[in-house]
């Protein structure tokens, strides 16, 4: 099933329009030098400053475009616009400051710009490789079959481990009672928990198995499938929590600071006016 | 006690109500008897708060006995309050076991042994019939209940559940989580369980939320004087007596079927069809004189037909004529064309006009009229068009039509007056082969495929007539050439009409050949076993034959062609069609074409999945006949529009859910994360919008239908029966309370802050499935709202010819092109 993805949309019309803009912007810059250098008040300075606001504005509005569900056309292709053309963006807001920077607001709203895109490529890169890792690693199950597998791994492996001599029936206890999965943030975007009580569970049980009674044996290696099972099963956990994580993370960089590039460019803007 | 009555009624329902309280208002002498403890038994046994509503809206209601949609205690509240306040002669707990005709009049045989004689006899007793009872020792303890209201009432109970029918388990079910089920089967497994039903079984047992005792029969019940267990139920189990003690027994046993009661009473049935009702007179009256018969006994089941026509039989018998309430109706429905003349005038005209109306009782063309509607199209009006969807059928009262089958406008066939069309829709379920376009001025009545199903089932003669029809029409379909009527009548009365379920063989590969079989609905599999393994070649949809090849070049036959879904096809022998072919060298051209086109995409086909074999790896050619295989079992067959989503793409963000549920009143229709996969491709728990909607069998008012491109919706007349969501094998119905989204504001929705809805819950549940956004102008929000492009939504034929890799593209949201 080859299907078009929000890159080659419409066989890459947004590329093709970005880079028209771009080259469009490059020749423009080359063409039209002021006397006194490129800055951001030259006549061609104020054009790319009003196109590139227009365009800030109109990326945000993606954002409410992707809600409202009742609008016309598919949010497939104002996605893929809104990241060449958002691409497209950093040219043209680079050309329109002719390069000059400094410690004042201006820089401040090219700042917050940029750090907008650069995570929203990071946004592109998960949005390429982690839907397939996804499914790889969950195939139809779902985070909370996982979950309620796990548990009754627990029940079952506690019940086997009263029987059992304390040191296993210790390490198996543990692993049940400490184990976390996606606890916190961090742990949820690292996708494994250090020195996790249920990987040392099975690497204690294979040594703890040896001197065990031939009786003792058969329940043993029961329990020992059920403790290699559980592990699977938590670290399958695990690394879908830290998919969707990583998947979203992004977006609390992306969505807070375009909000504050609105603010910085909207001072940006009044400072420009106010000070002629 | 008197022992003779003018009048005896049976059931205290809402027709037997209505008859006795017209009774009573009447001064009339009668008797209402009524099996069990309190009235309206049925109604009792619905859902605590569930909402009774009163359909059909446009029929007035006539009886003394008050009935508006209302809730359940309500209804039940009214009606005990008319029995008092008119005196209304009852007797509870009085169960008829016989009903004899004696000289003048019907001898009546009480369950305890008493008899009474009446001049008229009134059964109303609904097709509830009677429940069956557990019939041991200890079983009339006040534990044991053969209904279950209201689930949420019981808690941290030990409850037993009696019977492995689809009844018992859904009770067993909505009782588990906060009590401990047993559920005891007499059978070995549960093997007459709906699919969803097992399915949702297993799981809970899997969870440990019930368990199950097989091949067992409760024994015996003691009461317990001490213990935290009330009752103890024995039980006989292959493993000897097990004692079980619990809080409550609850016995779904099943209703003793109405039929075979009916024929002990002397009723007779026109058709051995289970589904066949009693034959009545119009004023209600079976082939046993004085014995009357209303209500969903009749064949119509809703309350307020029946409140009607226990007004109408008391009046019939009293001998006050009455028009019956429907008459104003139909009268109605007359007025466009014809109003110069009684209703029953109207009638015998168009039982004159349409030979295939006038095998109906009177009774049943009226329902039939009444529940279809009267076309005047003009000349060149379009009835339907080729590739709709749409499932009613016609007849032609008056006028001529022309029919087109291909795309010039030049008429391929003509209707008369008496004719009638729309009956391969009828039979398939698929799109109209054909346009049907007025010629002169017509008068047509447009009737639904639920009211032509059950007067099939009912009226013997229409059976054969359609049948036969059907098969010729599936014949010129199929074959694609116009033969003689001569012809055409020949092929069809040497055809046979089989049916076959999912997975059954119509034939199998290295078969002597048998003939040519055209697949009138459901669609079929073609596939070879290719090195050590069977590989799906084709996919075959109803309207096409298959078995051509071997009846082409006379060996035994090349591939094994299997059902999809359960599939009809019409089987013409092989020296049959040989003759056909010999006289129409049309058809033999046809045919050879099609063998030469399947040769050679089958060496193609045969050819990759050899080398992907060789090679060791699976290439995209095996995934994709793979894909076929999945994308089938999953019910794709007998899908006409199914939502997929590619796991590849897709970034779990939830916004075809989001989209789904805020335009359609806050409840999703789909679950994305739920469903199979296969190559990466999920087929989510969603609405496959199927040929024959399973949904569409069982609704009482009838509130499904399929909008002209296919879209199965259910409109607003939902009463929350919850019946199609436990017909729909694909678990894609759900209730739900529907109520307006509030408007988002551009902050919310720049932040994606979901406003808060108060009390999620209040209100009344109604079954909401997919509409496919019928009444969105763009379609379907679910894919639109995708923003990487994950969700898509495909033909299946489209999407089984390309994953066969007989045709390019996927047809996307196309619904013109066929």
């Amino acid at each position: 099933m080859q299907r078009s993805n929000i890159f080659d949309y419409k066989n890459y019309l947004y590329f093709k329009i970005a880079a028209l803009i771009i080259l469009v912007a490059f020749a423009a810059y080359l063409v039209f030098e002021p006397a006194v250098g490129h800055y951001g008040g030259s006549f061609l300075g104020y054009g790319l400053g009003i196109i590139s606001a227009c365009m800030v504005l109109w990326m945000a509005w993606y954002g409410v475009r992707k809600r409202r569900y009742r609008s016309a056309g598919s949010t497939q292709g104002w996605l893929s616009a809104h990241i060449y053309l958002g691409t497209a963006l950093t040219v043209l807001v680079t050309l329109h400051s002719g390069f000059h920077f400094g410690l004042n607001v201006h820089t401040l709203a090219y700042a917050l710009l940029l750090i907008v895109v650069i995570s929203g490529f990071f946004g592109n890169y998960t949005y390429m490789i982690y839907p397939r890792m996804m499914s790889e690693n969950m195939g139809e199950d779902s985070l909370d079959s996982l979950l309620l597998r796990i548990a009754e791994a627990d029940k079952l492996a506690r019940q086997i481990a009263l029987v059992m001599p304390d040191a296993i029936n210790n390490t198996v206890a543990r692993a049940c009672r400490e184990t976390s999965i996606g606890l916190g943030l961090i742990e949820q975007l690292k996708g494994y928990q250090p020195n996790c009580p249920s990987a040392q569970a099975v690497d204690d049980l294979t040594e703890l198995g040896k001197d065990l009674s031939p009786e003792q044996r058969k329940l043993y290696r029961e329990l020992y499938t059920i403790m290699v099972r559980r592990l699977s099963l938590v670290k399958r956990a695990r690394q879908d929590l830290m998919y969707r994580s990583r998947l979203g993370i992004w977006l609390y960089l992306h969505v807070p600071f375009a909000i504050a590039l609105l603010v910085a460019m909207t001072a940006h803007i009044i400072a420009v006016f106010v000070y002629w | 006690m008197r022992k003779h009555f003018n009048i005896i009624i049976i059931g205290a329902g809402p027709s037997g109500l209505s008859a006795a309280t017209r009774a009573a208002e009447q001064g009339a002498d009668y008797l209402l008897l009524e099996a069990s403890a309190a009235a309206a038994s049925t109604i009792r046994s619905y859902q605590r708060r569930k909402l009774v509503m009163a359909e059909p809206r446009a029929l007035p209601l006539r009886s003394p006995l008050p009935f508006s949609a209302s809730l359940r205690e309500s209804v039940l509240d009214t009606w005990e309050r008319t029995i008092a306040e008119r005196k209304i002669n009852i007797r509870y707990q009085s169960k008829v076991v016989d009903i004899s005709t004696g000289a003048k009049k019907l001898k009546l045989t009480l369950e305890d042994g008493e008899k009474l004689t009446a001049d008229h006899v009134v059964l109303a007793i609904g097709v509830q019939g009677n429940l069956r009872k557990l019939e041991i020792p200890g079983g009339e303890s006040e534990h044991v209940q053969y209904q279950l209201d209201d689930p949420e009432a019981y808690q941290n109970e030990t409850i037993v559940v009696v019977g492995g029918g689809d009844t018992g388990v859904e009770n067993a079910l909505a009782l588990t989580g906060r009590n401990q089920v047993i559920i005891l089967n007499r059978a070995e497994d549960f093997s007459n369980l709906k699919e969803s039903n097992l399915t949702l079984l297993t799981e809970a047992r899997h969870k440990g939320a019930l368990d199950w005792l097989l091949q067992t029969k409760p024994q015996s019940i003691e009461t317990n004087d001490s213990g935290d267990f009330p009752i103890t139920l024995f039980a006989s189990t292959p493993n000897g007596v097990e004692r079980i003690p619990c809080h409550r027994i609850i016995a779904r046993l099943g209703a003793l079927p109405s039929r075979p009661v009916l024929e002990k009473f002397g009723v007779a049935f026109p058709t051995p069809d289970a589904g066949a009702l009693p034959l009545l007179s119009a004023s209600y009256e079976s082939n046993v004189p004085g014995l009357y018969i209303i209500g969903a006994l009749a064949g119509y089941p809703l309350i307020k037909q029946g409140i009607n026509q226990g007004f109408e039989v008391i009046e019939h018998i009293l001998g006050n004529p009455v028009e019956s309430a429907d008459t104003e109706l139909l009268r109605q429905k007359f007025s466009s064309f014809c109003d110069d003349r009684g209703v029953d005038d109207v009638l015998v005209k168009v039982q004159k006009n349409v030979p295939l109306l006038a095998m109906l009782s009177t009774l049943q063309l009226r329902e039939l009229v009444l529940e279809s509607n009267i076309l005047l199209p003009q000349p060149g009006d379009i009835v339907f068009k080729r590739n709709d969807y749409s499932t009613t059928f016609f007849f032609v009262i008056e006028g001529d039509l022309e029919v087109l089958i291909d795309d010039d406008d030049v008429p391929d066939a003509e209707l008369h007056t008496g004719n009638f069309f729309g009956e391969l829709a009828l039979v398939s379920g698929r799109r109209r082969p054909g346009t049907v376009r007025a010629k002169t001025p017509c008068v047509l009545i447009e009737t639904p495929r639920r009211v032509m199903q059950k007067l099939i089932n009912s009226v013997q003669s229409m059976r054969r007539v359609l049948n036969e029809v059907a098969i010729k029409s599936v014949v010129q379909v199929c074959i694609g050439v116009s033969l003689s009527e001569e012809e055409l009548n020949d092929v069809a009365s040497h055809a046979i009409l089989k049916s076959f379920a999912a997975g059954e063989e119509l034939f199998h590969e290295g078969d002597e050949a048998d003939g040519l079989y055209l697949i009138q609905s459901g669609s079929v599999t073609v596939s070879r076993m290719i090195a050590g393994r069977e590989v799906v070649l084709f996919y075959v949809a109803a309207g096409n034959y298959v078995g051509e090849m071997s009846l082409v070049s006379g060996e035994p036959r090349y591939a094994t062609v299997r059902a999809a879904v359960a599939t009809d096809a019409v089987l013409i022998k092989a020296d049959r069609m040989r003759d056909i072919i010999s006289k129409n060298p049309e058809i033999r051209s046809s045919l050879d074409a099609r063998y030469m086109q399947h040769l050679q995409e089958q060496e193609k086909r045969e050819q990759l999945e050899n080398v992907s074999n060789g090679s060791g790896s699976i290439t995209s050619q095996s995934t994709q006949s793979n894909l076929i295989s999945f994308l089938i079992q999953q019910g794709v067959g007998e899908a006409t529009d199914v939502l997929l989503i590619d796991e590849s793409l897709c970034v779990r963000c939830n916004y075809c859910e989001e989209a789904c549920a805020s335009t359609h009143g806050g409840a999703s229709r789909l679950d994305r994360d739920t469903g199979p996969i296969f190559a990466n491709i999920r087929v989510p728990t969603s609405c496959r919008h199927c040929e024959h909607p399973h949904c569409m069998k069982d609704c009482p008012p009838d509130a499904i239908h399929r909008a002209p491109h296919g879209e199965v919706y259910i409109d607003d007349s939902c009463i929350g029966c919850g019946n199609c969501q436990q017909n729909c094998p694909y678990d894609v119905i759900q209730m739900a309370v529907i109520h307006e989204q509030p408007e988002r504001s551009l902050w919310q929705m720049l932040l994606g802050i979901t406003p808060k809805v108060a009390n999620d819950q209040e209100g009344t549940k109604v079954a909401v499935k997919c509409d496919m956004c019928k009444d969105i102008a763009e379609g379907p929000v679910c894919v639109r709202a995708c923003p990487v492009g994950a969700a898509l939504r495909v033909n299946p034929e489209g999407l089984l010819g390309y994953a066969s890799g007989t045709s390019g593209e996927v047809n996307l949201l196309d619904h013109e092109e066929h």
